[in-house]
């Protein structure tokens, strides 16, 4: 029964369709990674001010996301939306949308509890020694806060990649729903197929978050202080 | 002996936290090659008299001189005053993501703008004469708190400045360290450089001062020859304050 199931993967063009789901799943991670880095600083920033105003409402922003499973706001975007303004988004674009808004909130925590835990001290010397403002940016807070940050929002990564598995859910052809697919095609051919195509998306999704997680692991180990 | 110039003059200066007057009324002047010692209670504002003189706290009133030149009318460019007024502090706060020697060569080639190879050299020999050259390359964590208290000291010394400012420098280190560090200050007094320092060991303060300067709820107390003020201090306050260091 085995060599029937692991024939099913390299049937046709099995095995680049499923490759092609993945580069779904990776496409979506990567722009939804991308901006969110890019609005989490800038949140990160605006929360470390001391304006009671912006304080509230990046807080309650923050907890909002946080409390709702992903699921949930991925519903809420893909179904919710269409029913109630028929805003008719197409799975991917919704994807994108959902990841964004969590990816910046937790992004932007991050890069606010680095910026929060550079001392005062570390300033001050700076000042101390005659370096401008400026200077003391650029070549003592933020070489510390990257280094903080990088591992943290690298971790964050990986977290998004696996999380996209759910848009499955809202009908995104990616990496699980070519698997499931192409287990469907093949149900009374090779019924020990699911073993097998899941087991090569498992491996998939590891060759593309473990070199991330490593690369975390050993970023964090060199620049430890 | 002739009077020596006056590196330093503080004039009437008062500080205010809101309505917490920290600092009243300080006049004190600074001499060239000078050692002054203050000492005083927890939080009776000789921190932050450091602090005030090299900008790092603003001031309500009065003026500060360097070099005859009043430094406190909001026309200062600080940056400039503050490579004439080294500082150390408590927390021998180096950059931790800068090996030692990058950590001492910051200042003089950002601010100063001198080329790296020719700083570096002044650098080693500096970190020889504390005892650091072997840890050059090292990352502050993989020093000591005495080690790295030594490099901060060297990195304030780098920028060649007229006077320091030692603030409670060995306030946070193991009492074994506390020697190393101190020796490294007291053979920069006997260099000639002109020092305040703000300190809570007392043996030390009597080794090294010229003059203690004894502070106590924002105000000047009492100064004296260091001699005359830990055996006969003159003021009551002053009395209680040493009392506090016998056993």
């Amino acid at each position: 029964m085995q060599d029937l199931g692991i024939r099913v993967l390299f049937e046709g063009s099995n095995f680049l369709r499923l490759l092609g789901g993945l580069w779904i799943t990776v496409k979506i991670a990567l722009i939804s990674v991308s901006i969110s880095f890019v609005l989490g600083i800038f949140l990160g920033i605006v929360m470390t001010l001391k304006n009671p105003v912006t304080k509230a409402i990046t807080r309650i922003y923050l907890e909002f996301v946080r409390i709702m499973p992903q699921l949930v706001l991925l519903f809420l975007v893909y179904f919710g939306l269409t029913r109630a303004f028929q805003i008719n988004l197409s799975g991917q674009l919704s994807a994108v949308i959902v990841f964004v808004v969590w990816g910046t909130a937790e992004m932007g925590d991050l890069v606010r509890s680095a910026l929060i835990s550079i001392s005062k001290h570390q300033y001050e010397s700076g000042t101390a020694l005659g370096l401008t403002n400026l200077q003391v940016y650029r070549y003592i807070i933020i070489p510390q806060t990257v280094r903080r940050l990088l591992p943290l929002s690298i971790n964050l990564m990986t977290r998004m990649v696996k999380t996209t598995s759910l848009i499955v859910l809202i009908g995104v052809v990616e990496v699980l729903k070519v698997g499931q697919q192409i287990i469907e095609a093949n149900r009374y051919t090779a019924p020990s197929g699911a073993l097998w195509i899941y087991g090569t998306i498992f491996l998939l999704y590891f060759i593309v978050c473990f070199p991330i997680s490593r690369l975390a692991g050993r970023l964090e180990k060199r620049w430890m202080n | 002996m002739t009077q020596a110039q006056k590196v330093l003059e503080i004039q009437h200066l008062k500080k205010q936290y809101g309505n917490d007057a920290v600092l009243k009324d300080i006049s004190l002047d600074i001499h060239q090659g000078e050692v002054v010692v203050i000492v005083g209670p927890s939080g009776c504002g000789k921190s932050t008299l450091l602090r005030c003189i090299n900008g790092l706290e603003p001031i309500q009133a009065g003026d500060i001189l360097l070099d005859g030149k009043v430094i406190t009318d909001g026309k200062t460019q600080w940056s400039q005053i503050r490579q004439k007024i080294g500082m150390v502090f408590q927390n021998y706060d180096l950059f931790p993501h800068m090996t030692v020697i990058d950590n001492v060569l910051l200042g003089p080639t950002k601010v100063q703008g001198r080329t790296k190879q020719e700083a570096a050299a002044d650098a080693k020999k500096l970190l020889e004469r504390v005892g650091l050259l072997d840890k050059t390359n090292s990352y502050p964590r993989q020093l000591s708190g005495g080690q790295k208290q030594r490099a901060a000291i060297v990195r304030a010394l780098m920028m060649e400045p007229e006077m320091m400012l030692f603030d409670e420098i060995t306030a946070a280190l193991d009492p074994e360290m506390v020697r190393e560090v101190l020796d490294v200050v007291l053979e920069l007094a006997k260099g000639g450089m002109t020092m305040i320092i703000v300190t809570h060991e007392m043996q030390f303060a009597r080794a090294i001062a010229d003059r203690i300067v004894f502070i106590d709820s924002g105000e000047i107390v009492e100064t004296g020859n260091p001699e005359e003020f830990f055996t006969q201090p003159k003021t009551e306050r002053a009395r209680k304050f040493l009392n506090i260091f016998n056993y």
